[in-house]
C-alpha cells in the first residue's frame, strides 16, 4: 500500500469518527424500566414508537424491572449511579419511594399537559390517583376468571362467594402468593361491605377472619408469583379459576382466543404509572417526555393495546378499538359501568403499613 | 539468575576459619538468594493478583457488606438522637407511656429531620415498620406538622395516632435506638424481645424460618441421596465401558448441562403437571382415573424431581473420572482370591471411589442449600427453600432481615464442611 493511500484511508476514519462522536453526543437515550409482556408492549405502541418516529434521535431501550423496581431504585441510589430515567410502578411502592427521597416530587399542574378541554391535571386525573411523586397512568384490576371449559354450561360461578365455594364450583384455583387482594376477596366473600374491608383487615380478628376463610379453599389452591404464570395455568387446564391482571387475562382471551371469563364481581382496582428517579442524567428530557407521554391522547392511545383504563377523565371518551383486533375496547375496562358494580379500591396506605406483617404470617399460612 | 553462579571461597589456610560465601558479583550469598527469591515471589503474586482482585471485588467485598447490611441499624440513632436520650430513663417493662418529654424530644428530632434531609424520615418510617406494623402511618401523620406543633405534644401525637398511645413502638425505638442491632438475627431464628427485654420464641403463626432451614437441609440431603443412587451405577457403567461408548454416554449426561437452566425447569413442569405427558399417559392406559391426576408439580415432588436432575452432572463428572482411574484387575483378583461378587464388589471396588463420591456430595449438597430459581418455578409452596426467603427480604422492605438469613446460611454451611473436614478430611476430596 502506497503511503498516500495510508494517509487518505487515516484521515477519513478520523474524519468519520470524529462524525460519529458528534452524532452520538447529539442521541438522546433513555432507559424506561416497565412491567414486561403485554404491557411493556402496549407502551411502546403507544408512546415510545410514536415519540421516536417524531424525533429521530431520541432512543428509548425497555427494561423489564418493574417487579423489583423498588429495591432496584434504592441500590442504585446507594450506590449513587443512577442508570434508570423512567420507572414504571406502583403507587404504594412511588409512596414509600418518594418517603426515601429517591425519586423526583412532581407538580402535576406545572410539569403535566393540560387535559383536551383544557382542565388541570390535578383535576383532570382521576380522584385519589396522584401521588407526591407519582404520575398515575392506568387503572387495572385484579379479577377472578374461571376457564368455561371446565365448568358445566349454565352453571358459571359469577361472585367472590361462588369462588370460595368450593362444593358448588369444584376444581383448583390458582392466587397470587402474597396476602394483597387476597385477604381482601376473603372479606368480601365472608360478607364484608367492599367499603369496611381495611377497617376490619387492621383488627387482629378481622385478619383472623380473613385466614379462616381462606382456610376453606386451602386445599384446591395452587400458587403463582408473576403475572404470566396465571393465565397460563388456566390455559393448561391446571386450575379451574385464577386471580389474574385483567389486561393479561384479556390479552389471552381476546388476543390467543382462550375460553377464559372474568368475573367483576369484587374486582380489585388499583392505579399504575410513572415515577422518574432522583438524580437521573436525563431528568430534563424524560420531563419533555412525560409531558407529552401523559397527555390526553396518549393515555387514550394505549387502552387500543390492552384493556386497561387511562388515569385521565378527558381520555376516557377517546377509547377507541383494539389496535389489531377491532374490538371496542370500552367494554373491557375495568372502570365501565358493567364492570364496575361491585369494586374493592386498593387501599395503599393499608399496605404500605401491613405487608411486613402480614406477608410474613400468609407466607406461614400457605 | 544472579546466584546461579554463586561461588564458595573458603580459606582454610588462616586457621580453618569460614569466610562468608559471596556471589560472584561479591555480594553475600544470603543477600542475594532473598533478593531473587523476592523477585519471583513478586512475579507469582502478579500472575494471581488479577485473581485476586477479583475475588475480592465479586466475592469477598459484597459478602462483607451483606453481613455489615444485617446488623447496621443507622436509622433510628442518627434521626431520633434527642429522643432515644429522652427514653433512657423509661421503664419498658411498665405497662406505662413514656413522659411528655420523649414526646417533645419526638416532635423536635422529627422537625429537625424534616427539614434536614427528608428522606431520613422516610428511612426511619420504614425501619420502624419492620418491627411494629403501622408505625409507618404513625411516623406519616405528624412528621408533616412537627415544625408547628407546640404542647401538649402526648395528647397530639395520640390524636394523630393511636400507636403513639401503645408502649410497643416506644419500646422499638428505645432498643433498637443503637447503631448495630441483633434484632434481625433474632427474627431469622423465629425469636423476638418480650417487652421486657428477654428473648421468647415468635407467636406459632409466625414462626418461619427455622422450619424454612430444616426443610431446606433435608431437601438437599435428599436431592443428594438421590444424585448419589442414580449417578454410581451410571458412572460405573460408563468407567467399564470402551473410551468411544463412554464418551457417547457422557455427551447424554452432559447435554442437558449445556441446556439453559430455564429450558430444563419449565419441560420439566410440561412433563410433571396435572395436564401434563406423564399424568395424561397414565390416565390414557387407564391406571389412574381422569380425577385422580397426580400433583407432581409446584409442590415438594416438584422441587427434588427437578433439581436433582439439574444436580446430577456434579455428581457423575467427579465419580466417573475417580472411577476410571480403578484398575479392574482389583476386582478380577478379589474374586480369583475367592470373594463373592458381592464381597468383592463392598470390601475392595466400593471404598476405592469415595473420595469422588465425597467430592460430588460436597458439589451437590452446597450448590442445593443455596438453589433459588428452581425452587422458586416448581415449588410451589411445599418446595420452597431458604433462598427463596432471602430473595424476597433483600427485595422487598426488609434487606436485613434477608441480609440476617443468608449470614446464617452461609455459617450453617461452613459449620457442614467443617464437620465433613473432621469426618472425611477435606484432603480425601478428588475430583478427577
Amino acid at each position: 500500500m502506497s503511503q498516500r493511500l495510508l494517509k487518505v484511508i487515516g484521515a477519513g476514519s478520523a474524519v468519520s469518527l470524529i462524525a460519529m462522536s458528534a452524532a452520538q453526543a447529539q442521541d438522546i437515550s433513555l432507559t424506561v424500566v416497565s412491567w414486561g409482556g403485554a404491557y411493556t408492549e402496549s407502551q411502546v405502541r403507544a408512546y415510545h414508537e410514536p415519540w421516536m418516529e417524531m424525533n429521530p434521535d431520541w432512543e428509548i431501550i425497555n427494561d423489564d424491572g418493574s417487579a423489583n423496581a423498588l429495591a432496584g431504585l434504592r441500590s442504585q441510589s446507594e450506590a449513587g449511579n443512577v442508570t434508570w430515567d423512567l420507572v414504571d410502578m406502583l403507587p404504594s411502592d412511588a409512596q414509600l419511594a418518594c418517603e426515601e427521597g429517591i425519586i423526583m416530587p412532581i407538580d402535576h399542574d406545572e410539569m403535566l399537559a393540560d387535559g383536551e378541554d383544557g382542565t388541570p391535571p390535578s383535576e383532570d386525573f382521576l380522584e385519589g390517583s396522584l401521588g407526591e411523586c407519582f404520575i398515575p397512568q392506568i387503572i387495572y384490576s385484579t379479577v377472578v376468571t374461571y376457564n368455561s371449559e371446565m365448568f358445566e354450561e349454565g352453571n358459571y360461578p359469577e361472585t367472590i362467594e361462588d369462588f370460595f365455594d368450593t362444593e358448588n364450583f369444584p376444581g383448583r384455583r390458582a392466587i397470587q402468593n402474597r396476602p394483597a387482594v387476597n385477604m381482601e376477596w376473603a372479606l368480601y366473600a365472608d360478607g364484608v361491605d367492599p367499603e369496611e374491608i381495611y377497617d376490619v383487615l387492621a383488627t387482629p380478628e378481622g385478619q383472623d377472619r380473613a385466614f379462616a376463610k381462606l382456610d376453606t379453599i386451602k386445599d384446591d389452591l395452587v400458587f403463582w408469583e408473576e403475572g404470566a404464570q396465571s393465565p397460563q395455568l388456566l390455559a393448561d387446564q391446571e386450575v379451574s379459576f385464577a386471580t389474574g391482571y385483567n389486561g393479561r387475562i384479556f390479552d389471552a382471551a381476546e388476543v390467543e382466543g382462550q375460553p377464559f371469563e372474568i368475573i367483576w364481581d369484587g374486582q380489585v382496582v388499583e392505579f399504575d404509572g410513572w415515577v422518574v428517579p432522583a438524580d437521573g442524567e436525563n431528568v430534563d428530557e424524560v420531563m419533555e417526555y412525560l409531558y407529552w407521554a401523559t397527555d390526553t391522547q396518549r393515555l387514550a392511545d394505549q387502552a387500543s393495546y390492552i384493556s386497561y383504563g387511562p388515569a385521565r377523565h378527558s381520555s376516557q371518551d377517546l377509547v377507541g378499538q383494539h389496535a389489531d383486533l377491532g374490538i371496542d375496547m370500552a367494554e373491557h375496562m375495568p372502570t365501565h359501568p358493567d364492570n364496575y358494580f361491585a369494586p374493592i379500591e386498593l387501599n395503599n396506605e393499608f399496605w404500605t403499613d401491613w405487608r411486613d406483617e402480614l406477608a410474613e404470617r400468609f407466607n406461614n399460612w400457605m | 539468575m544472579a546466584q546461579a553462579d554463586a561461588s564458595m571461597e573458603l580459606d582454610n589456610r588462616s586457621g580453618g576459619s569460614v569466610e562468608k560465601m559471596v556471589t560472584a558479583d561479591g555480594l553475600p550469598l544470603k543477600t542475594s538468594l532473598r533478593r531473587a527469591e523476592r523477585r519471583s515471589k513478586l512475579f507469582a503474586f502478579a500472575l494471581v493478583a488479577p485473581l485476586l482482585g477479583f475475588l475480592l471485588i465479586v466475592f469477598i467485598f459484597p459478602m462483607a457488606q451483606m453481613m455489615w447490611r444485617s446488623v447496621d441499624n443507622p436509622q433510628i440513632i442518627n434521626t431520633l438522637p434527642r429522643t432515644v436520650e429522652a427514653l433512657e430513663a423509661w421503664n419498658p417493662s411498665a405497662e406505662e407511656l413514656p413522659p411528655e418529654e420523649a414526646y417533645a424530644a419526638l416532635n423536635a428530632d422529627l422537625a429537625e429531620g424534616l427539614e434536614r434531609d427528608r428522606g431520613a424520615i422516610g428511612r426511619l418510617q420504614g425501619r420502624l415498620n419492620n418491627d411494629v406494623s403501622g408505625a409507618r402511618a404513625a411516623v406519616r401523620s405528624v412528621a408533616g406538622q412537627a415544625g408547628d406543633r407546640s404542647e401538649p405534644f402526648k395528647d397530639k401525637f395520640i390524636e394523630a395516632n393511636a400507636l403513639w398511645g401503645e408502649p410497643a413502638i416506644w419500646r422499638v425505638i428505645q432498643r433498637e435506638g443503637r447503631p448495630l442491632t441483633a434484632s434481625r438475627y433474632l427474627r431469622a431464628l423465629d425469636r423476638e424481645y418480650a417487652p421486657d427485654g428477654s428473648i421468647q420464641m415468635r407467636d406459632e403463626g409466625q414462626r418461619t424460618y427455622v422450619a424454612l432451614f430444616m426443610r431446606t437441609f433435608a431437601l438437599s440431603a435428599t436431592i443428594l441421596g438421590l444424585t448419589f443412587l442414580l449417578g454410581f451405577p451410571i458412572s460405573y457403567y460408563m468407567a467399564t465401558l470402551p473410551m468411544r461408548y463412554a464418551n457417547l454416554l457422557m455427551i447424554f449426561v452432559l447435554l442437558p448441562f449445556w441446556t439453559s437452566l430455564l429450558v430444563r425447569t419449565s419441560a420439566w413442569i410440561v412433563l410433571l403437571q396435572q395436564q401434563g405427558v406423564i399424568n395424561s399417559t397414565l390416565v390414557g392406559l387407564g391406571i389412574i382415573g381422569d380425577d385422580q391426576r397426580l400433583s407432581m408439580v409446584y409442590n415438594m415432588t416438584g422441587t427434588i424431581v427437578a433439581m436433582t436432575h439439574i444436580l446430577l452432572p456434579f455428581m457423575v463428572l467427579p465419580l466417573y473420572s475417580v472411577m476410571r482411574g480403578i484398575p479392574p484387575s482389583y476386582m478380577r483378583a478379589a474374586k480369583g482370591l475367592g470373594a463373592k461378587p458381592w464381597t468383592a464388589f463392598r470390601r475392595v471396588y466400593f471404598p476405592q471411589p469415595l473420595p469422588g463420591v465425597a467430592a460430588g456430595g460436597v458439589l451437590v449438597f452446597i450448590i442445593s442449600i443455596g438453589y433459588y430459581i428452581t425452587p422458586a418455578l416448581v415449588g410451589g409452596q411445599s418446595g420452597r427453600m431458604i433462598s427463596n426467603e432471602i430473595a424476597r427480604h433483600i427485595q422487598g422492605d426488609n434487606p436485613g432481615l434477608g441480609a440476617a438469613i443468608a449470614t446464617l446460611l452461609l455459617v450453617c454451611v461452613m459449620i457442614l464442611y467443617w464437620v465433613y473436614n473432621r469426618l472425611v478430611g477435606a484432603d480425601n476430596l478428588k475430583l478427577g
